[in-house]
């Protein structure tokens, strides 16, 4: 490996842990400001113009917060817990290519730091499961019930609608004939995939919500039910942490859903200027966080016995169903 | 669960993003506040510019916060705070325990003490949270004098004053 190469690499490393970090961020204010509109209210806006500067704000407050570690908790695995969480998050972004290859002196760069392994939707699944290991860590290291609850209600959701997730990225691979995130974007140049797999992008989405666990599948943390569930000990910094694995999923799922289903970085003209591939891709991407901001607006939470319900009995055997169509049909038109 | 009643449901709180807000920017407009508001107590004078105040304690008596403490002292008609015999020579409200809920208010013979419509109560330390009676009362009236007020003797000899019916 030479030294050009690593330092490529470890520049695209901080680009997409600046991504997810800073959006992060960005995100929480996002959302609080949609919401309160939704809510015919105005929102955070006294930070800075607009705003802007409230998650810096909310930041350097969680800095100076206690840092509390309860006496009945499993200490190693309490502090262990929010790293496992906010992880996942963060390298999840590495196979998703944010623009088309750039000439630069000659030589071609990708835009992404592994989008052309050839494992790329199976790295984002599996990465993607990791997290539920730091949220039943923390629910169980925490010696809370609460937080006991929160984690078990949390691993058994996201077993659930994990299987609903992947059988619906199945599609895209179907039609790219390839795990490869690069092939999966270049197939999508004609028709995006949305269009193909309409009900795959719908299921894609609802288990993406459950799977980041965000309202109305928000069962791990219901405030009313559990108080905060797993993260009901924590604090500070710690806080912070599971709050930015939050938040960032929501953004590494959007990328994910947007590359997958919405062509990626494709867009009008994005052949002869590169520098529209990442506009079009954030412009999708804050799209899909829109809806998800939406959702939580909107609907209340699921009871846990009807969400269970609907993820075996109604999302599972669709995305099955999806997958028999999806097949059946391309084998008779013949890819 | 109907779909269409959930895009029905997410219709409806779209169209809620493009109506005007209902917030008041609060610092700098301040939302009137109703005429019976109870806010921060203030002790009211006569005319003449006398107390009102006669230092009985029952608002302290009435108070099911135990925010109130009055001590008494006793007229005389060259130091005169207020008719009658006595007026209070101390009277402090302790605003962390004060629940506004305006017992003294109904509780006071004369009217003395009356909750007002200042709701900014901030205080950034406990000594501050204990309003005294010069933080309370209300400045004299522009055709009253000061108390302690030099009077004629025998005429202010009434504690509670003739009362009207209310409006």
């Amino acid at each position: 490996m030479s030294a050009a190469s690593l330092l490529e690499w470890t520049l695209k490393s901080v680009v997409i842990f600046l991504i997810i970090v800073g959006g992060f961020a960005y995100t929480t204010l996002f959302e609080r400001r949609v919401q309160a509109r939704m809510q015919t209210r105005i929102g955070p806006n006294r930070a800075g113009p607009w705003g802007l500067l409230q998650p810096v704000a909310d930041g350097i407050k969680l800095i100076f917060k206690e840092e509390l570690i309860p006496a009945q908790a499993d200490k190693l695995l309490f502090l262990l817990a929010p790293v496992v969480t906010v992880l996942p998050a963060l390298i999840i972004l590495a196979v998703i290519p944010l623009g088309p290859n750039v000439q630069i002196a000659g030589k071609q760069y990708s835009l992404g730091l592994a989008s052309n392994v050839n494992v790329g939707v199976l790295y984002i699944l599996a990465v993607a499961s990791i997290a539920v290991y730091g949220i039943v860590i923390a629910g169980w290291s925490s010696g809370n019930k609460y937080a006991l609850m929160g984690g078990l209600r949390s691993s058994a959701q996201m077993v659930s609608y994990e299987l609903a997730l992947g059988l619906a990225v199945i599609g895209p691979i179907m039609f790219a004939g390839s795990m490869s995130i690069d092939q999966i974007i270049s197939g999508q140049r004609g028709l995006w995939y949305v269009v193909l797999q309409p009900l795959g992008f719908l299921i894609y989405f609802i288990a993406t919500v459950a799977e980041v666990n965000r309202s109305p599948f928000d069962m791990p943390e219901a405030e009313q039910e559990l108080t905060a569930g797993y993260h009901v000990e924590y604090s500070g910094m710690k806080f912070a942490l599971f709050f930015m694995a939050e938040y960032g999923k929501m953004i590494a799922v959007s990328f994910i859903g947007a590359t997958l289903f919405l062509g990626g970085w494709l867009g009008p003209f994005v052949d002869r200027f590169w520098w529209l591939g990442p506009i079009y891709l954030v412009i999708k991407v804050v799209a899909l966080l829109f809806v998800m901001v939406w959702l939580r607006a909107t609907l209340p939470r699921f009871r846990y016995d009807r969400l269970m319900a609907f993820g075996w009995k109604i999302l599972l055997p669709l995305s099955l169903f999806n997958v028999l169509v999806t097949a059946v049909v391309f084998v008779l038109v013949g890819g | 669960m109907n779909p269409l009643e959930i895009l029905r449901g997410l219709w409806t709180v779209f169209r809620a993003m493009f109506e005007k807000p209902v917030t008041y920017q609060y610092p700098e407009i301040k939302r009137p506040v109703r005429q019976r508001f109870k806010g921060r107590h203030e002790l009211k004078r006569y005319e003449n510019g006398l107390e009102k105040c006669i230092g009985c304690a029952l608002c302290a008596a009435a108070c099911p916060a135990d925010a109130i403490f009055v001590e008494a002292a006793e007229n005389t008609d060259e130091q005169r705070y207020s008719p009658g015999e006595r007026y209070a020579s101390t009277y402090e409200i302790n605003m962390l325990r004060c629940i506004f809920c305006g017992y003294c208010e109904d509780a006071c013979p004369t009217e003395a003490i009356v909750l007002e419509h200042n709701y900014e109560l901030s205080f950034t330390n406990r000594r501050e949270a204990i309003y005294t009676k010069e933080m309370l009362i209300v400045p004299v009236p522009p055709n009253g004098k000061p108390t302690p007020q030099n009077v004629p003797s025998g005429e202010f000899t009434r504690a509670i004053p003739e009362m009207q019916n209310p409006d």
